[in-house]
This record gives structure tokens, sequence and C-alpha cells, in this order.
């Protein structure tokens, strides 16, 4: 039962997300903006549609998305909601999450490298580098929550340390805002990534996307959508666990604190250089390294 | 004296008093003269005269607001080779190109004769775009990104070939108006004169008022009738509340492009805002119906003259908060700043016009050298100008002439006092065998019309010189060692016209 509501309430999140972002921004823009559900809309379309597949392509192509959105399902599905449990758990399963996705990301950019576009090809190098870029911080900030609990698995790490103590709440925040950042980079956001630009020598992920229609489009779409709900969720788990451990308290927190911090990234400031993004992901490990050496300290309490 | 000396003001100029001289005192003396930037061509160009190939050159002396017009021949099939001016001022490559590709005049020594434009009319059919040797450069790290050959969003010919190296851009080449719409050609196949002027009006859709009175203004030079002092300050309020309303257009898209939503929205805001204005006083957002020659269809009323300085102190108002929040965004100016960079000698030496060419710091500004309408006499012009030549002095450019602009109108329209404005004349006989120009500054930059009557007194030359014609190059040049990714941003801070490079 747990488990099961656990699942639904992570699809809901992964729904919720895109809707509270685009609301975030209409209302910074004082528009009307978009209903709440219209990216629900617009992915139901593309699946109710056939693909398009160029000729240059290959087998790879087609079973890129479904790698794609495997890949994120099963992500998913490691992951806890706060007090319910997780279908899949054993120990080391973070590491399990962090390469889980990693395939995901190589199997669309050997598919983008399929098509010979050569948008797509510089797409692919970007998404490769910004990739290999994020993956210090992931590892580390896992290594930090590792270290300060003494679990490898989500599950264990957030059922056991839910006692308020001062050190822990300094570490979780930190592991958040970490979270946080790491989310807008992989799901591809201002201001590493702008979703809604119509420029394709400036995309990253949606260049890669270019040549996918209909089904494999929306198969790309919802998985995106598990990704950003993933980061989220570990954010939300991680304040949770210093003041309210629910899953009625870490749903909308999820929720909130990715959609809102993202909608209004978005609307109030434009997205980097493309050459800055490197200094920019650079920053966040650097930044993730600097929280694990604040947790080794704060644990064995050591006062500077 | 090898030159016709005249101004921007001027009546039209008979064909018999125009020289015609040789063209090696011609070369002579463009070749030294153009070395002074106070001197540019205006327009270069070649048609048949009977048996003959006639060239006419529009020389614009900045400093002293003179316009020299010198003419020179040869047998329509002769086969010398000209020594080529481009060779030593690239600025005139637009003019040699196009002169080399419809009449097979040979070029000596040009540096770079490729296809101005494939018109349906030119000598080498063979030559298309398809067939086209794009410049490329061989090396294993090196890869070329084609965009192309239709722009996606505007559906236009313009075929972009990137040489990069990574993510740098090496060299960007530009091949353009390959779908000739031959709107030159359609002046002269018409004698219907409101024809003429919505053809004006359709040369680029974003500068239809520029366009239209360029047209109108080179028509009443024909006929000799001069329009009244009233309707050139019309003409000036349309002429700036166009230039305010894509120059606001293009701050939008500039935010869009990096995407900086608040920039955008409020930007968009104020442009429709700018172009319903325009369509309150004369039917179409784009000005379309306000020009014609001779007189207008929609005189400027005093309500109408009130609603318009209400308008703009409005959008003038809210747009200087537009810019003081870019201004003011660190993740604005890391984007724009230093990006993009086309030098002072740069834009000098490729002949670079209009709001490009002052952000870099060269004084090409008609309002200013070569004035008309109220430019010069109800306004004292400010030209603006920049001096980095980066995507940021574009942009700076435009917010500052937007506020320029607004202040322009509010001036004219404050002293407004409407008369009665005669109806259009499109049947007044235009004077034969004569030359006919009109130079103005739209809001890309320079525009000059010209034309030619034969003996009858119908045009039997119609040149139309667009600025995106020159800045082409300048965008090619800009993007050179930037990131690719910046291409997008490089390109809409000049915002040139597809449409204008193919007439």
């Amino acid at each position: 039962m747990g488990i099961a509501l656990n699942t639904l309430l992570m699809i809901v999140v992964a729904i919720a997300i895109p809707g509270v972002i685009n609301r975030t921004r209409a209302t910074l823009a004082g528009r009307k903006g978009l209903p709440f559900t219209q990216h629900l809309r617009n992915v139901g379309l593309l699946l109710r549609k056939g693909s398009v597949y160029s000729t240059t392509t290959t087998a790879l192509f087609r079973i890129a998305p479904a790698v794609y959105l495997g890949a994120a399902i099963v992500a998913m599905l490691f992951m806890p909601v706060a007090d319910l449990y997780p279908l899949i758990s054993f120990e080391g399963d973070m590491i399990c999450f962090a390469y889980t996705l990693a395939l995901a990301r190589v199997a669309i950019i050997l598919a983008a490298m399929d098509t010979g576009s050569s948008f797509e090809g510089m797409g692919a190098a970007r998404e490769a580098l910004y990739g290999a870029l994020i993956e210090p911080a992931l590892m580390i900030g896992f290594a930090t929550l590792a270290m300060f609990c003494g679990y490898t698995s989500f599950a264990d790490i957030f059922a056991h340390e839910q006692s308020f103590n001062l050190h822990l709440t300094i570490v979780m925040f930190l592991i958040a805002y970490l979270f946080i950042t790491i989310a807008f980079v992989e799901s591809g956001r201002v201001p590493v990534d702008d979703p809604r630009t119509h420029l394709e020598l400036t995309m990253i992920h949606e260049v890669m996307c270019l040549d996918y229609s209909g089904v494999d489009m929306g198969m790309i779409h919802i998985a995106g959508w598990l990704k950003t709900a993933c980061f989220s969720m570990i954010a939300a788990n991680a304040i949770a666990a210093t003041c309210c451990f629910h899953w009625w308290f870490a749903v909308p927190l999820a929720i909130l604190l990715t959609g809102l911090s993202i909608g209004i990234v978005e609307s109030t400031q434009a997205r980097n250089k493309l050459v800055r993004n490197t200094t920019f992901i650079v920053t966040i490990s650097a930044l993730a390294a600097l929280i694990f050496f604040i947790g080794f300290l704060l644990q064995a309490d050591i006062n500077i | 004296m090898i030159y016709h000396i005249t101004d921007n003001r001027a009546s039209a100029v008979a064909l018999k008093d125009i020289p015609e001289v040789d063209y090696a005192a011609i070369y002579n003396d463009l070749k030294e003269r153009l070395c002074d930037e106070h001197y540019h061509v205006a327009h270069y160009f070649a048609t048949p005269e009977s048996s003959r190939l006639k060239f006419y050159i529009v020389l614009l002396d900045d400093k002293e607001q003179r316009v020299m017009l010198t003419s020179f021949a040869m047998e329509y099939y002769e086969e010398v080779a000209l020594p080529s001016l481009t060779a030593i001022h690239p600025a005139l490559h637009v003019f040699e190109r196009e002169i080399a590709e419809l009449y097979n005049v040979e070029f000596d020594s040009m540096p770079w004769n490729k296809p101005l434009r494939f018109p349906f009319n030119r000598r080498n059919r063979n030559s298309t775009m398809d067939n086209y040797p794009f410049y490329s450069i061989d090396g294993d790290s090196l890869h070329e990104v084609n965009v192309g050959p239709i722009h996606a969003g505007i559906i236009e010919p313009g075929a972009f070939r990137f040489v990069c190296n990574g993510e740098n851009v090496l060299h960007l080449e530009i091949a353009l108006g390959y779908q000739h719409r031959g709107v030159e050609h359609e002046f002269t196949s018409t004698d219907n004169r409101l024809r003429q002027t919505l053809l004006a009006e359709g040369i680029a859709g974003d500068s239809a008022v520029s366009h239209a009175t360029a047209y109108a203004a080179t028509i009443e030079k024909l006929c000799g009738k001069s329009a009244d002092s009233n309707l050139w300050v019309e003409r000036t309020v349309a002429l700036e509340l166009e230039r305010m309303a894509m120059h606001i257009a293009d701050t939008g898209a500039l935010s869009m492009d990096v995407a900086y939503q608040l920039g955008q929205v409020a930007s968009e805001a104020l442009r429709t805002m700018t172009i319903n204005t325009t369509q309150a006083w004369c039917g179409n957002r784009f000005g379309k119906g306000l020009i014609r020659p001779c007189g207008s269809n929609k005189p400027l009323t005093a309500e109408k003259a009130a609603m318009i300085r209400e308008n703009v102190s409005e959008i003038r108002h809210r747009y200087s908060e537009v810019v003081d929040d870019i201004k003011s965004s660190p993740t604005l100016l890391s984007r724009f700043e230093q990006c993009g960079i086309v030098p002072k000698a740069e834009m000098q030496r490729i002949g670079g016009v209009g709001m490009a060419a002052r952000a870099s710091g060269v004084k090409r500004d008609i309002r200013l050298s070569h004035p008309y309408a109220a430019y010069g006499s109800q306004i004292e012009h400010n030209s603006i100008r920049q001096s980095d030549g980066d995507v940021m002095s574009r942009l700076m450019m435009r917010c500052s002439e937007v506020l320029q602009s607004a202040d322009y109108i509010e001036q004219l329209l404050a002293s407004y006092k409407p008369t009665e404005i005669s109806r259009p004349d499109y049947e007044a006989a235009l004077a034969p065998e004569s030359l006919a120009f009109s130079l103005l500054e739209g809001w890309r930059g320079e525009i000059c019309h010209v034309a030619i009557t034969d003996a009858e007194g119908k045009i039997a030359t119609y040149k139309v010189k667009d600025p995106s014609l020159h800045n082409w190059l300048a965008l090619a040049i800009a993007v050179r060692s930037e990131g690719i990714s910046d291409f997008p941003i490089c390109n809409k801070s000049f915002n040139l016209s597809y449409c204008g490079h193919d007439l």
C-alpha cells in the first residue's frame, strides 16, 4: 500500500512541477499563460501521433526514447517520498540511481549522433560535456548523505534521520540547495539551457530531440519530468527529514521548491553564455565538495 | 569636374547634366576620395541605354551635405575588364558584384566575385544556389554547420554556412536572395503609380513607411512638386514611429534569445502599443497606406496628433524603465557585452550603414549628413553613436534611439498646426530623361531609391537599396571567433532584412 502510494505520489510530483513552472512564469510576466495541465495535453497529443523517422537513422535512434524513458522510470522507483517506502531499495541504490540516469543520457546522445545532423552533433557534444561535469556534484552529494547518515540507500538514509538536531539541519538544507541546483542542470532549464528557445544553435537538450516526433517525443518529455521529480524529491526529503517527515509535507514541498525556483529564475534572468555553463556546473561540484567537508566537520564535531 | 553636385532636397537632375567620364578618371578619383571617411557611395549601378551600358554612381559627401553624381558608359557587349574598386575599398563589393552578375562586366582583381542574389535575369544561368560553392576550410578538427537554405521562421531565402572549430566559428558565409523577387523590375513594368507605391511599401515589410517615403520623395522630385512642410512633418512622425516600433521589437527579441522573459514581454507589449498607434492613425499597423506621393489620404488631424503624443509619452516612460532594467541586469550584460564585435575600422572598410555602423562609432546618419523631411529644419538632429561595436552597443543604440524618436515626435507634434493636405497625385507628369534619387535613414539605416526616366517621362530604371545590403557582411564579421551559440543574438542585434536584399 505504502509502496503504491509512493509511486503514485512521485508521478504526481512529476506532473505537477512543469505546471507550477508555467504558472509561475505566466504570473510573473503578467500574462494569462498556459493552463496548469497544458503540458499533459501536449504530451497526450504527441502520444496519439505516429512517429516519422529520417532514412539516415538506424535502430539505435528508435530504441533510444524507450531506453530514456525506461531508465527514468527505474530511477523514479528508487526514490522514497518521505516516510513511504519505494518499490526498489537496496544497499547502494543511490549509485545505481545515478548511473541509470547516465544510461538514459548515453542513449539519447548516441541517438542524436545517429541522425548525422550537425545541429544534433553539437547538442550531443554539449550534453556529454555537461553530463560529465555534473556527475562529480551528484556523486559527492550522495557521498555526503551516505557519510552523514551511514547508509547508501535512499530509503534508509531518509527514514533513519528524522530527529531534530542542528548539525543535521545545516547539512540537509545545504543538500537540498545542491540538489535543486542539480535539477536545473539535469532538466535543462535557464540559466544552463532554455527549453523554450527556437534557436537550434543555442539548444542543448532540445536540439538532440529535433528529429523525434510523436510518441517518441512524448516519451522524452515524460522522462524529463520524471528526472526533475527525482532530484526535487531528494531535496524535499532532505528538508522534510529535519522538521516534518511525512509524505503530505514532502510532496507539496518537492513541487513548490523546484517549480517556484525554476519559474522565478526563468522569469528574471537571462541564460548563460554557453562557455560560461562549464564554470557554472563546475561551481556546483565545488559547492558539493564544500558541503561534503562541512558535513564531515559537523559529524566529527570538530569546531574550527 | 567629373561630378554633378546636388543635394538630398534638390529636385531631379537632367541626364545631360550628369557628366559622362572615363572609367579611369572615376577609378582614380574614387580610389583617393573613399579613403576619406566623409565620402561613401550610396549607389553604383549599371543600366542598359540603347546599345550601351551606362553606369551611374551616387557619391555622398557627409561633411558638406553634397550628393555627387557621375556616370560612365561602355558598349553593351564590350569585353573589357574594368579595374576593380572593391580590391581597394571593399565597401563597394555589393555594387560590383551586382553589375558583374547582371551584365557580365568583368572586374579585374576583384577579391571575391560571388553572386549577389542569383536574379532571374542574370547572365550566367548555370550558376544557381544548388551548385554554389560555399567557402570551406579543410581540417580534421573542423566541421561545417549549414543553417537554411530557407529561414525556418520567416520562410525567406537565406543560406548560412558556418565553418566551426568545436563551438567556435571560424568563418560564416551568407548567401541570400536566390528566390529573386524582381522588385526593381516590377517598378518599370507598370505606369500605375498607385501600384508602384504599394510595391514600395512591400519592399521590406518592417520598413514599409521608410521605403514608401523614399519612393514618394523620388516621384515628387521627378514631378517637380515638392510636398508642403506639414506633409513632411507627418512623414517624419511616421518614420520615427516605425523606428520606435522596430527598435522596441528588437529589444524584446534580443531578450527572448537570451531567455530573459521580463524584457521580452515588456517590450512586446510596448511594441504592440506603438504599432497600434500607427494603426489608429492610418488603419494599418505597419503604416501601409499612409505615405502617398504628393499628398496623403490619412492627414494628421489635431485629435490624432493628441492621441499620438499621449501614447508616445506613455511608451517613452515605460520603455525607459525597460532600458534601466536591462542596463542593471548582470546576466544580460554578460551575454551582450564583448560579443559580436565589429571594430570601427572594419565597419568603415566594409561600408556598414545605419544604426549598426553608429554602434561601432562610424558616422553614418542620413538625417544628419543629408537632411530631408523635418530633419535639419524643425529638428536639430543629434546623431547617437556608441563606440564598442558589440551586441550591447547595438542594443543601446536602439534604446537611445527609441527615446530620441519619442522626443522628436513630441517636439514636432507640440507645434503642429493641421492644415489642408492635398490628396495624393498619381497622374502628374514626370520630367523626361532625368534622374531623381532619395536618401533617407530608415530604422535600419540608409535607404536609397534612384529613378531614371526615359524620353516619354516613364520610369526606365528604378534602383532600390536597402541598408541590409551592406550590413550582412558586418554580421559575418561579427560572428568570427564567437561561439556558434551566440550567432542568434549577433544576428538579432543587426536584424537584417532578407527581402531587402532580394530586390
